[in-house]
């Protein structure tokens, strides 16, 4: 019984169709970590929610390709690769508008006990990995790992460090953390082996709001430091009221 | 809101409350959860006179003891488990009549793995995330985010059925209870990485027996047996993992995703366990033996389509057919209908600059049906 092995079909060059199952398809862009790639993905999740394919169940966009979940029952694969092929996904002049999420970030101290090993690292004082980690808008690659984590590109070589030789059993959430060539924020405690460098009092993940998360794949990310505990711990008990409203703008 | 409730005597091994899943989440990082094998809870809702989708009981292997509060209907629907209502054996895959103060006692699995208990009106959690389903990795949805513990009551929805609900069955045509045994042939769709394969790997793949490890739960069965080449190695940039994705890590034995899986994964994925072949496979014991098909997306979806004609036939043998006894028509550029358990029931999203949103009720053989229509005007 052996049939056919593989469906995928090649549409305009550089995009790929793959069957994940029969109830879902990857479109794929690439097979590197670029922002380039990584806009395409965005923009056609955006132009898939925008027009009126029918049977899209729902997208993960990641990396550099979008994964569509499909109802067969209302839709044939076929017919959604030539839909999706047919959209206008547009160039580099019509770049969509992104949002730059800000972070406020509490670096060091207990809140970030590995700053100074990260700062000696990279030869570096504290306030100056602190300046350079803050001075930068992350891009917000994809989601994944736990519910709303981010994973983030645009790290400053000069930051890179090794993980810790033994992950913590519990790291708190809101930390904000350097892996190798990553930076991120943990949105729910959990295990680690990341440098912790501080920590924000945001609440990231909340799955009673909607959208659930504050950071959503394809915005950018900025760490705001905040001077000290009596900032820290105000922004923590407004968000806790309630009454604490993200700070997010628009760039292009 | 509800003031039946069910209590919990004893809890079983692994008892959690889901529904069909969490969708539309995983672009934010959540699993999507629900039944291991949707089709079994579906079954067990309808031949209870609820919607497909309504919150049950998942139990596994061994099940839980309930006292019910009040009159009510429930069916069993999955694995093979003894059962007794009040200290009498009662048949699982049709519907049980519960008088109030009534024990339901369900044993140990004596083939298969999980079954479905659905209960007239649901289990009435509060929707998160547009579902009731147990997420125990993230610890929301369900009951309290966990599986049961003994002592606990959980609330029940109201059905329009209990007091005139007689006792439903499968239509003749179709075979109660299933035998799984210990050798499974899965079926699967190739890809989205068959590429990153040797020929040779997928030729393994396909021609070994592999058998399902003690290392094996709701996210995913780790499989052991012949090791699968790659063609240059098991990491790829991560991207999205679908629901049955055949991770083959660098150690050449796979690994399956499940209900709740991490929505975006960094190995190579040789092929996909097709949707209607999910359910059969959360039936395998660790020890049990796994061979793969390959089958085309176009093979499967002939499945799917045998698969929900049988549902239809049984939902129409108990008498819940009601396709076309409600109809809903708009008039703008877009539109929305949510039914009453918050799902989605016609896409696409709503754009536009204005939109209006008016509720909607229909009244079918006494089933109170309500809709939120979004209309969206430019």
């Amino acid at each position: 019984m052996t049939s056919e092995l593989n469906t995928e079909v090649s549409s305009s060059p550089g995009i790929q169709f793959l069957p994940a199952g029969d109830q879902a398809v990857v479109v794929e862009f690439g097979s590197s970590i670029d922002p380039e790639i990584n806009a395409l993905v965005h923009r056609t999740a955006t132009a898939i929610d925008a027009s009126d394919i029918e049977g899209v169940l729902e997208m993960v966009p990641t990396y550099r390709s979008l994964l569509v979940y499909y109802d067969p029952l209302q839709v044939s694969l076929p017919e959604i690769q030539e839909q999706i092929s047919g959209l206008a996904i547009g160039d580099e002049e019509s770049r969509d508008e992104f949002r730059i999420v800000e972070i406020p970030t509490l670096y060091g101290g207990e809140h970030g006990p590995d700053l100074e090993f990260v700062a000696n690292n990279a030869g570096m004082s504290d306030s100056e990995v602190i300046a350079l980690h803050s001075g930068t808008d992350y891009l917000v690659y994809t989601m994944g790992f736990s519910p709303g984590f981010p994973y983030l590109g645009g790290l400053d070589t000069k930051l890179h460090t090794p993980r810790l030789p033994s992950p913590r059993t519990l790291i708190p959430a809101g930390s904000v953390g350097i892996a190798e060539t990553q930076t991120g924020v943990y949105p729910v405690a959990s295990p680690g082996g990341w440098r912790l460098i501080g920590r924000s009092p945001l609440r990231l993940f909340d799955p009673f709001a909607q959208p659930p998360t504050v950071i959503n794949a394809g915005d950018r990310v900025r760490f705001v430091p905040l001077d000290d505990e009596v900032a820290y711990d105000d922004i923590d008990r407004r968000v806790k009221e309630g009454a604490y409203s993200t700070v997010t703008r628009t760039g292009r | 809101m509800s003031s039946q409730s069910i209590e919990v005597i004893s809890a079983g091994l692994l008892t959690t409350v889901q529904d069909l899943g969490r969708k539309g989440y995983q672009r934010y990082g959540i699993p999507v959860c629900g039944a291991l094998d949707p089709v079994s809870l579906r079954i067990a809702n309808v031949l209870v006179g609820n919607p497909e989708g309504r919150a049950g009981l998942e139990i596994t292997v061994l099940g839980p003891t309930i006292k019910f509060t009040s009159d009510s209907v429930a069916a069993l629907v999955g694995a093979d488990f003894k059962i007794d209502l009040n200290g009498r054996e009662v048949r699982t895959w049709e519907s049980i009549e519960v008088s109030a103060g009534s024990v339901l006692s369900i044993g140990t699995a004596l083939d298969g793995v999980r079954a479905y208990l659905a209960i007239a009106g649901g289990v009435d959690v509060p929707l998160v995330m547009n579902s009731r389903s147990t997420d125990l990795k993230g610890v929301f949805g369900g009951f309290e985010g966990r599986a049961l513990q003994d002592g606990d009551t959980l609330p029940i929805g109201g059905s329009p059925h209990v007091a005139n609900w007689s006792q439903r069955g499968l239509p003749a045509g179709i075979s109660r209870q299933p035998t799984f045994g210990q050798e499974f042939q899965i079926r699967v769709v190739m890809g989205p990485q068959d590429s990153e394969f040797t020929q040779s790997g997928i030729e393994t793949m396909l021609t070994s027996e592999y058998t399902i490890t003690g290392e094996s739960d709701r996210m995913g069965y780790r499989l052991e047996g012949a090791e699968i080449a790659h063609e240059s190695g098991p990491d790829i940039v991560s991207d999205g993992t679908a629901l049955g994705s055949i991770q083959v890590p660098g150690s050449g034995q796979p690994i399956i995703l499940l209900a709740d899986r991490g929505t975006t994964g960094g190995y190579t994925k040789i092929a996909t366990v097709i949707a209607p072949d999910i359910g059969l496979l959360s039936q395998a014991l660790p020890g049990a033996k796994v061979r793969f098909v390959a089958v085309s997306v176009e093979e499967s979806h002939e499945v799917l389509r045998e698969q929900e004609e049988m549902i239809r036939e049984i939902k129409s043998h108990v008498g819940l057919d009601l396709t076309g006894a409600v109809s809903i028509r708009s008039e703008g550029s877009a539109l929305q209908v949510i039914d009453a358990d918050g799902s989605r029931i016609a896409v696409p999203d709503v754009r536009g600059s204005k939109t209006s949103t008016r509720t909607a009720s229909a009244s079918v053989d006494g089933e109170q049906f309500k809709f939120e229509l979004t209309t969206a005007f430019q």
